[in-house]
């Protein structure tokens, strides 16, 4: 199987792979996947007063198309509002990544670990209404 | 860019004098091995007979007892379903074991939705079938045991000779799938009681799309009812015009194994301990599948803890290895063979099979330990489970949303 560029480029140079505090107040971190599967993302974001998000990092278990989807995202993430970034689909990963139909479960991880990283960040700062529920698999 | 190859479990390339003593066959000499009437038949029959002699030294039998086929699938499935049709009124059971080739385990699930009882034995955590379930197994209405010599995927080799004894004192034939053992460790049908066994060309230099079957001629004599029916070719176990050329290739390959084998063996088995070493050496954390004695010479399974076997590919793309993760598979499932040893889906998923060969270097080795380790730390850097295990959680407790 022949991956596209654009996998090629992110799993040789990963964007923004790391950690961050967990125990921040103004992190959140999403971790999905399971080791059976082949497949563990963990996307953590870190948001400023104003909601948007400042810096995000990743470190993924997986294909080369997992990689290559959680650094997109990752990217994608920083600069945006929590919110917009909730509105991050994994059709538009697939797009940007040119991904084949068996790597389109890696761009639905992708997605879901923004997801799971938003929850979690919202369920620290209390807020009750939490709108972006991880949809379910 | 030059590629490092090591898949020859997959297929082998084809030496060079074998492609040397196929080629007037693929030109002047292209006659029917069937043809009795001229010198164009009877030279192609010279030839066929001389590689049956060939396959047949190498593997201890003599040449009457080699029938040519396609390749190790097909040798299979005339063992399998050949042996259970025939001697259907004798009795309706066979046994096989988890981690044969599909080659096997598929014509013998065929057998059980047409009404025969199949048992499918497990293994002890190298991959080895357990003696005394084997003999538990055997039953009254056993007419076949069909247990592979060496396993594609580990290298794990079985007691074959342990087997062979069993199967006699009880009664019952013997077939082994040797696809991946012949050429590369001796073999002896009459040492080992083996009554039929399975030979594959591409797997030994030979070419592909050609194969053997041995079947026992005396004590006793072994008879299948064949696959594909027709002109009465080979015994009448396989129809079908000979393919005369790839017969003389395996034939050749079968010859150039068995001269060269003694030093070969030694040299590929010390590449093959290189590389483990090399790569114990690098890196913490990674596992050897399969028996760490009892292997071909030319296999190494490892487990890498924490990384994944496809983005691990994709880190050393100019080594060419295959994965028992579900990602490089079709079928989207881990290893079923690394899962029957044991091993748990997600070391299923980090394992890497490197199988080395005949033109495999030292250099060749050297170069790939260092790739792996390089790739191998790239990515834990980037792994999440790494990560884990650094800080002290077990990964195995830990709660994984299934998807
Ligand atoms: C153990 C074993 N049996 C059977 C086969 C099938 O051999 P062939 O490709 O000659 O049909 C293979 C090769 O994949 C093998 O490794």
């Amino acid at each position: 199987m022949a991956y596209s560029d654009k996998v090629v480029d992110h799993f040789e140079h990963p964007r923004n792979v790391g950690t961050l505090d967990k125990n921040s107040a103004n992190v959140g971190t999403g971790v999905v996947g399971a080791p059976e599967c082949g497949d563990v993302m963990k996307l953590q974001i870190q948001v400023d007063e104003n909601d948007r998000i400042v810096d995000a990092k990743f470190k993924t278990f997986g294909c080369g198309s997992a990689i290559a989807s959680s650094s997109l995202a990752t990217e994608w993430v920083k600069g945006k509002t929590v919110d917009e970034a909730g509105q991050i689909k994994n059709t538009d990963i697939v797009k940007e990544l040119a991904l084949p139909p068996v790597k389109i479960h890696c761009s639905v991880l992708a997605e879901d670990a923004i997801r799971a990283a938003i929850r979690d960040l919202r369920q620290k700062q209390g807020a009750p209404g939490d709108k972006t529920a991880v949809a379910a698999k | 860019m030059s590629i490092v190859y090591l898949d020859n479990n997959a297929t082998t390339p084809l030496d060079p004098r074998v492609l040397d003593a196929m080629l007037p066959y693929l030109r002047d000499k292209f006659g029917n091995a069937a043809s009795r009437s001229h010198a164009f038949g009877w030279e192609a029959e010279n030839a066929v007979e001389q590689a049956r002699e060939q396959v047949a030294a190498l593997i201890g039998a003599s040449a009457k007892e080699i029938i040519f086929t396609s390749g190790a699938t097909e040798s299979d499935n005339i063992a399998v379903k050949g042996v259970a049709h025939m001697y259907h009124d004798k009795g309706n059971h066979i046994i096989i074991q988890e981690t044969e080739h599909k080659a096997v385990i598929d014509p013998a699930k065929y057998l059980e939705q047409n009404g025969f009882e199949v048992t499918v034995l497990g293994v002890d955590k190298y991959g080895m079938v357990r003696m005394d379930e084997l003999a538990g197994a055997i039953k009254d209405n056993t007419t076949l045991v069909s247990i592979m010599f060496a396993n594609n995927e580990t290298g794990t080799i079985q007691p074959v000779a342990e087997i062979g004894k069993l199967c006699k004192e009880r009664g019952v034939l013997f077939h082994t799938d040797a696809a991946q053992a012949v050429g590369k460790v001796p073999i002896d049908v009459e040492a080992m009681g083996i009554d039929l066994l399975s030979v594959s060309g591409h797997k030994m230099y030979g070419p592909k799309g050609i194969g053997a079957l041995y079947v026992r001629r005396k004590k006793p004599r072994v008879r299948c009812e064949p696959v594909i029916h027709g002109g009465g070719h080979e015994r009448g176990m396989r129809s079908g015009t000979l393919n005369v050329p790839a017969i003389v290739g395996l034939g050749t390959a079968c010859a150039l194994a068995q001269a060269e084998m003694p030093e070969e063996s030694k040299r590929v088995t010390a590449l093959r301990d290189r590389l483990w070493e090399g790569l114990s050496k690098n890196l913490t954390e990674i596992a050897l599948n399969g028996h760490p004695e009892k292997r071909l010479p030319t296999t190494v399974n490892v487990s890498f803890l924490y990384v994944e076997g496809e983005s691990l590919m994709m880190g050393f793309n100019d080594i060419a290895v295959s994965s028992g993760s579900a990602c490089t598979s079709a079928s989207l499932e881990p290893s079923y063979v690394l899962k029957a040893l044991g091993v748990g889906d997600e070391l299923a998923h980090s394992s890497i099979r490197f199988s080395l060969g005949r033109f495999t270097t030292e250099a060749d080795v050297d170069y790939t330990v260092k790739r792996v380790s390089d790739a191998v730390n790239h990515l834990r850097k980037m792994s999440p489970l790494y990560e884990m295990a650094l800080e002290g959680i077990d990964i195995t407790k830990v709660q994984w949303a299934h998807h």
